[in-house]
């Protein structure tokens, strides 16, 4: 499970947990572009350090606040399925609070409500968690913000998405931390009967930046599309281990994750589809597409398979490689400059994945946020 | 003005084997030139050679466009010294606009984005290219007959000095063979294009007329002449110019598979 990470240059005496009450209720200026962007929206939760620091009303019934508060809190808080391992006991011990976005049965929420985590204490371990509930025949689209100071802290959210029979529950997670800050993440995702999750990650900050996700589907006739975008320059490392578990029949899930890493950075994918017994007329693909794009970067890719049934229908694929020569030599043959063609080539190769994230309003800052990179490069 | 392309002594090699083997030819603002030659002759090298494919190396001899080495340039630079390939299997590049990628081309000439846009709405409407297709991703999900098509597209919108079109005719249906063709034939008069064309077959020279035909054959041109040069190959075939026959291996005569047998 940590193979090809760097958990063994983590020193976790060199952070504390935050136990400060938040210093502020306004959305820091670094996060004010992204929220613009989204536009009208049906709420906000704003965390600073992992603490609830302000919520923004909503209407329709839709909840919005602390999970701990909840009266089923404690039942809240165990949906994520938080993983065994060390990360997960952390941040159950040291849990300060979480957010709780609920949509009632059969409600349909048109605008998206987002999250922001703002992490800004040096020095600080920052366990954020977050539940979104979706329930029966309900829609919604949560934008999750994880961003950060340029502090050198440890970040372990959980986010537990749970998707009730015929829900539809998109999420997106923009990730923007600071790059001296270390990202150990999971998030579990359930998807009950019929019901339809799409989740969408965008991971470009962090030094050393991990996600674990597991997506359950529970239900028949449950979906999962599960996508990402990451590119990690300088020395980043970004690092996706994905489980898509399929128990029960006729259920279907998509996962299509693409990275690029420039300069010295790094990045690992790993998934795994596993198909139970009885999940019978289970369709399960996974792509993983990787772009080195300096000579001293590097990507991993390992894409697994685990079936115990046979009536299914499940493919991986991976690939890992520079820009395509061809590519490059037909552009520049239109006279475009050797560099401008790269920067074509690299956005067009994340292009399907970013024109698939749930909030139109933010593919053209985000694509900006991969040019940006691409601009930086130290060819 | 008249803009000169100058191939002299040409010679090239892929993984080692040399293709072309001392080229020369020269072409004029306007003129059309065709290349001819079977399979193996060394055409679609020729084409690679002059746009600065990476693939191939150039052992000896000069390319100018009006006393400007190209040999020593990259690829993008050519293109804007005002040398255009028209490419025989167009590359898909997903994720990238017709669009984006010319606005990039002209702004590294100097020249407004804002016209790109326009531009390609004219030409689009010139042969008979669907709109649709502009917002596509470069080539993907294009028949074969459209891409040459897009092909053609480009080389109305970048409007260079001289084009190569290698077997630009592949793929392309009688109409818009001739679409494509008097698309090109009307850059020649009205923008003074010189265009080096390069065909297997005799059908693009019947709608793009040529001012001079030239046999490739074994990396060498082994004959020049005017258009009756092409009507010749056409009654006798490539059979008469040495070793190309050899090289056509590949691609056998189509024989007519219901022909009596007993006749």
């Amino acid at each position: 499970m940590w193979r090809y990470s760097r958990i063994n240059d983590l020193d976790l005496e060199e952070f504390t947990p935050v136990a400060d009450a938040p210093s502020t209720t306004t959305v820091p200026p670094a996060v004010q572009g992204l929220l613009e962007a989204v536009g009208e929206r049906a709420g906000l939760v704003l965390c600073m350090n992992g603490r609830i620091a302000a919520v923004e009303a909503v209407g329709r019934g839709v909840e919005l606040g602390s999970a701990c508060e909840a009266a089923d809190g404690e039942e809240l808080l165990g949906r994520a399925d938080a993983p065994s391992d060390a990360f997960g006991h952390l941040n159950a011990a040291f849990l300060t609070d979480a957010v709780l976005v609920r949509v009632p049965a059969g409600v349909a929420v048109e605008r998206p409500v987002v999250v922001v985590h703002w992490v800004d204490a040096d020095g600080g371990a920052v366990f954020p968690h977050t539940v979104v509930q979706a329930g029966e025949a309900s829609e919604v689209t949560v934008v999750d913000v994880m961003a950060s100071a340029d502090v050198r802290a440890l970040v372990a959210p959980v986010v537990a998405l749970d998707a009730h029979p015929a829900a539809n529950l998109r999420y997106l997670n923009v990730q923007e931390l600071g790059t001296r800050v270390w990202q150990l993440a999971y998030q579990g995702s359930r998807v009950d009967r019929d019901a339809t999750l799409h989740s969408s990650m965008v991971a470009l900050g962090g030094e050393y930046a991990r996600v674990r996700a597991d997506s359950r589907l529970v239900g028949q006739g449950g979906t999962s599309n599960l996508l990402a975008v990451y590119f990690g320059d300088a020395h980043q490392m970004h690092d996706f281990r994905t489980m898509q578990d399929h128990d029960a029949p006729k259920t279907t899930s998509d996962l299509l994750f693409k990275g690029a890493v420039e300069d010295t950075a790094e990045s690992v994918y790993t998934g795994l589809i596993r198909v139970k017994k009885g999940a019978a007329g289970t369709r399960a693909f996974q792509t993983n597409r990787n772009l080195v794009l300096s000579d001293g970067a590097a990507a991993n890719s390992v894409p697994n398979l685990e079936i115990e049934e046979n009536d299914v229908s499940c493919s991986h694929a991976s690939a890992v490689g520079p820009i395509d020569e061809e590519q490059r030599y037909y552009l520049e043959a239109r006279g475009i400059p050797t560099e401008a063609a790269e920067r074509l080539i690299t956005l067009g190769f994340f292009d399907d994945v970013l024109e698939r994230v749930p909030v139109p309003g933010l593919r053209a800052p985000l694509r900006d946020a991969v040019a940006a990179k691409l601009d930086r490069r130290q060819s | 003005m008249t803009s000169v392309l100058r191939i002299d002594d040409l010679h090239a090699r892929i993984t080692g084997r040399e293709i072309l083997r001392g080229i020369s030819l020269e072409v004029r603002s306007g003129e059309v030139h065709a290349v001819m030659g079977p399979n193996g002759s060394g055409k679609s090298t020729l084409s690679h050679v002059l746009m600065g494919h990476p693939e191939y190396e150039v052992t000896s001899g000069s390319v100018t466009i009006d006393g400007t080495e190209l040999l020593g340039l990259p690829t993008w630079q050519r293109a804007q010294a005002g040398l255009f390939l028209a490419m025989q299997y167009p590359i898909e590049v997903p994720g990238v606009s017709l669009e984006d990628a010319l606005e990039e081309s002209f702004a590294a000439a100097g020249k407004s984005r804002a016209e790109v846009r326009e531009r390609l709405l004219v030409e689009a409407g010139r042969i008979g290219f669907d709109e649709r297709f502009l917002r596509r991703a470069m080539n993907v999900d294009l028949s074969g007959g459209e891409k040459k098509r897009n092909e053609t597209l480009q080389l109305g919108v970048l409007r260079p000095r001289f084009a190569v079109l290698d077997e630009i005719d592949s793929g392309l249906d009688v109409d818009a063979l001739r679409m494509v063709s008097r698309r090109i034939e009307a850059e020649t008069s009205e923008n003074a294009l010189g265009v080096l064309a390069i065909t297997h077959y005799n059908r693009l020279l019947h709608e793009l007329k040529p001012d001079v035909v030239h046999v490739l054959s074994g990396g060498r041109i082994v004959a020049t002449g005017g258009p009756e040069l092409a009507l010749e190959l056409e009654r006798t075939g490539y059979a008469g110019y040495g070793e190309a026959e050899q090289q056509n291996e590949s691609r056998p005569l189509v024989q007519d598979p219901f022909a009596d047998p007993l006749a």
